[in-house]
């Protein structure tokens, strides 16, 4: 099934054209890894997705980003983010304490009873991987958690307001390599009930853990291929010379 | 060769002088105010109705009368500044239009207080037929700590790291709950600075009452908000240079309360910035 189905998509940030002509289709339940050199539009493309990219006042835009063949501008941006969730690069936890920070987005979605509340925090810490590690420090400030697990409570509380899509901006540029196996674990399983869509600087990753690779360069999606297919035999120089580590 | 410690050295050392320049003055203004002030706080000072022309008995009229004007002006000023704080910094545009309404409040800052007074008086007292009251000060100065509580409200709102709103709104939160939920409670230390501030300059201020509230002398106590009151700066003003023969007791005294008064109620609102600083977790 086709979740995002993007047609000529072009993005501008005042006079810069940030993202030239994309079009391309994103699979229910897969895991497409995002590469490309900094400043190749990657982020950008990310954030469209869940409309973040509007926050920026000079951002404009055309073409049409559609989410199960409705296009996202006809949906509440409320009810989209809620839909598509998203983890930063950095580990951002909300100056709350670790129940409240995964708790934060189910309560903005309307009140729920304490019951119902305190099993979706669990369920959701459970899911990232973390439960063990914080049950009985949920009510500790989430600034004292280390790295890895504070960027483990951010999937976990975009875990908690049960969306479809998980958008990851290049979530383990934190973190150390233990870490990252970790968060790379739980998005592996993740996949089964959510589609990823995960922007990363690491090359290795995306080799990794995508199911689908695509290579951006300059704004412009040069290829997007079966991450197999693009690791062994790339169809274009370009993607070659940069997961060679050739540019980049 | 130079010596870059000799240089650090000199450099702390002007530093250090500079803060010492400061100090200083504020340090002799208080204990001159209190040495000479302090022998003429006693219960018939604080709660006594002034007598024999200001020349004897107490200030509490203008204890009270300056308690009601600060009280009337936050309340005025704290919800409408913070309302086109949260405006400026959340709501609008960037453009020229809201840069110079921004740079026009921080200049309203810098107004002389007499011109808020004469404002004052054309509009509540004049136009509005408040007549001069307890209402019509309280509004004036309300209006003049206006830019105040404006600017650093809008100051502590927009330090909230733009993340935390990034976060907020990428969960499905709508811009409102963003800002009700995590911007306005990390931006409330902010806020009571400038409440602070604002506070100790409608206490402080004699011009902007001294044609909208203040009595020459009115030895009772207001019977509502539309009845005139002594104020404690006007009060010293008045027996400094008005009234001859005014014993300089009484008149350090009066200034004593003030700034007694003053810092009492910045004391609360710094205790309270203290909690909300303590809970801040970032």
């Amino acid at each position: 099934m086709v979740k995002f189905d993007i047609k000529d998509l072009n993005i501008w940030f005042g006079p810069v054209h940030a993202l030239k002509q994309v079009s391309m289709e994103i699979q229910a339940n897969e895991i497409l890894s995002v590469i490309g050199p900094s400043n190749s539009g990657k982020t950008t493309f990310l954030r469209m997705l869940n409309r973040l990219n509007d926050l920026n006042q000079n951002f404009r835009m055309s073409g049409v980003v559609k989410l199960e063949r409705k296009d996202i501008k006809n949906i509440d941006t409320e009810l989209l983010r809620k839909r598509v969730g998203m983890v930063f690069a950095l580990p951002l936890p909300l100056p709350l304490s670790v129940f409240d920070n995964v708790a934060y987005g189910v309560r903005m979605h309307g009140r729920k009873t304490k019951k119902i509340l305190q099993d979706r925090v669990e369920e959701s810490l459970k899911e990232a991987y973390l439960w063990e590690e914080v049950k009985d420090r949920l009510n500790e400030s989430a600034f004292k958690l280390s790295g890895g697990q504070q960027q483990r409570l951010c999937i976990a509380r975009t875990l908690a307001v049960e969306p479809e899509v998980i958008l990851f901006d290049e979530p383990c540029s934190g973190l150390d390599p233990i870490s990252t196996a970790k968060v790379e674990d739980a998005m592996v399983k993740l996949k089964q009930k959510y589609t990823i869509v995960l922007v990363t600087n690491n090359v290795k990753q995306a080799a990794r853990v995508g199911d689908r690779t695509a290579f951006f360069l300059g704004g412009e999606l040069i290829e997007l291929d079966k991450t197999d297919k693009i690791f062994t035999a790339p169809q274009d120089k370009r993607t070659d010379g940069y997961i060679r580590g050739k540019f980049g | 060769m130079k010596n870059p410690y000799r240089t650090q050295n000199i450099a702390f050392f002007f530093l250090f002088l500079a803060t010492l320049l400061i100090v200083i003055p504020v340090g002799l203004i208080v204990a001159i105010i209190i040495q000479k002030g302090l022998p003429a706080i006693n219960w018939q000072f604080l709660s006594d109705i002034p007598r024999q022309g200001m020349r004897a008995g107490g200030i509490f009229p203008a204890i009270v009368g300056t308690i009601y004007l600060v009280t009337g002006a936050i309340i005025f000023a704290l919800p409408i500044g913070l309302l086109s704080a949260i405006y400026l910094s959340e709501y609008s545009k960037d453009n020229l239009l809201t840069r110079l309404i921004k740079l026009a409040i921080v200049n309203l800052a810098g107004v002389p207080s007499v011109v808020y007074g004469l404002f004052g008086l054309v509009l509540f007292v004049v136009f509005l037929k408040f007549g001069a009251s307890i209402l019509s000060g309280s509004l004036t100065l309300g209006i003049m700590i206006l830019p105040v509580i404006i600017t650093t409200s809008r100051e502590a709102l927009e330090s909230v790291p733009q993340s935390f709103r990034e976060v907020s709104l990428s969960l499905g939160a709508s811009k409102w709950q963003t800002i009700r939920h995590i911007v306005i409670p990390n931006a409330i230390p902010g806020i009571l600075t400038g409440t602070i501030l604002g506070l100790g300059r409608a206490a402080g201020e004699t011009a902007p009452i001294l044609f909208t509230v203040a009595a020459f002398y009115l030895p009772r106590l207001p019977d509502s908000i539309f009845d005139q009151a002594m104020a404690l700066p006007y009060h010293l003003y008045v027996i400094s240079t008005q009234v001859p023969n005014v014993d300089e007791k009484i008149r350090y005294g009066t200034a004593f309360v003030l700034l007694a008064l003053v810092l009492f109620m910045n004391l609360v609102a710094i205790i309270i910035r203290y909690k909300f600083r303590k809970k801040k977790k970032w």
